[in-house]
């Protein structure tokens, strides 16, 4: 079963894509392997931020999505 | 008290908000208004995109607004962001306050731009001789929303 990985602004230019789905769980840990190094060298940015189901992690090394779960890579806002 | 938070991806005319958002809050001692538009004095910037994810960006706007109405004691407060592709001389955003006393709107108005600007769920980039660029927020909007001490 799947979570959704949501790429948003340069993260998704950088995943070539918006959004994938990969296999549940996703971990930290685990992210390198399923998400390739080059997203996850840019999730590791103390910048991004990872929500889960819209709920930012305070601490993104406990990332632990499970199936249904969308995950989302946020690079640093500008908005106004 | 009236809040009112919208997220549009078409062109917008803020006078066409800002008039029924008044006439809606009769007996209110002050309304202060900000439009923020796509700068047209550099010439180099062909157009502005905007994204935004509307499962955070939307409930965010809806916390922000929220919370200014409760701080600064407002009568009414109306909010509205673009998102899509803009062009110079477009409006961006528009934040307009209304209280019983002109601090109270003013001051609103300043505390929501300055966290829709640098703590909002908005991504920002410009095109610029046909190449787009990723635009990051500037040292100087983080020290605007440090001087709120939230």
């Amino acid at each position: 079963m799947a979570v959704t990985v949501v790429f948003i602004g340069k993260l998704a230019d950088l995943a070539g894509e918006e959004e994938r789905k990969v296999p549940a769980p996703l971990t930290w840990s685990g992210m390198a392997g399923v998400l390739g190094a080059g997203i996850t060298e840019a999730a590791a940015d103390e910048r991004t931020k990872i929500a889960v189901n819209g709920q930012v992690l305070a601490d993104k090394t406990a990332l632990d999505a499970g199936d249904g779960d969308e995950v989302a890579l946020l690079p640093p806002v500008s908005g106004g | 008290m009236a809040i009112t938070v919208d997220l549009l991806d078409a062109p917008f005319n803020p006078g066409r908000f800002v008039g029924p958002f008044t006439d809606a809050h009769p007996g209110l001692g002050g309304v202060c208004t900000f439009v923020g538009e796509v700068r047209s004095d550099d010439d180099t910037v062909e157009a502005l995109e905007l994204l935004h994810y509307e499962r955070m960006t939307r409930p965010g706007m809806e916390d922000l607004a929220a919370q200014a109405a409760e701080r600064f004691e407002l009568m009414g407060l109306l909010m509205v962001h673009r998102g899509g592709v803009m062009h110079p001389g477009e409006p961006i955003v528009l934040v307009s306050a209304c209280a019983r006393h002109r601090r109270g709107a003013i001051d609103a108005v300043d505390f929501a731009m300055d966290h829709l600007k640098s703590r909002s769920w908005f991504w920002k980039r410009e095109k610029r001789a046909g190449e787009w660029h990723w635009i990051e927020p500037r040292e100087q909007d983080y020290s605007d929303l440090a001087r709120w001490g939230d």
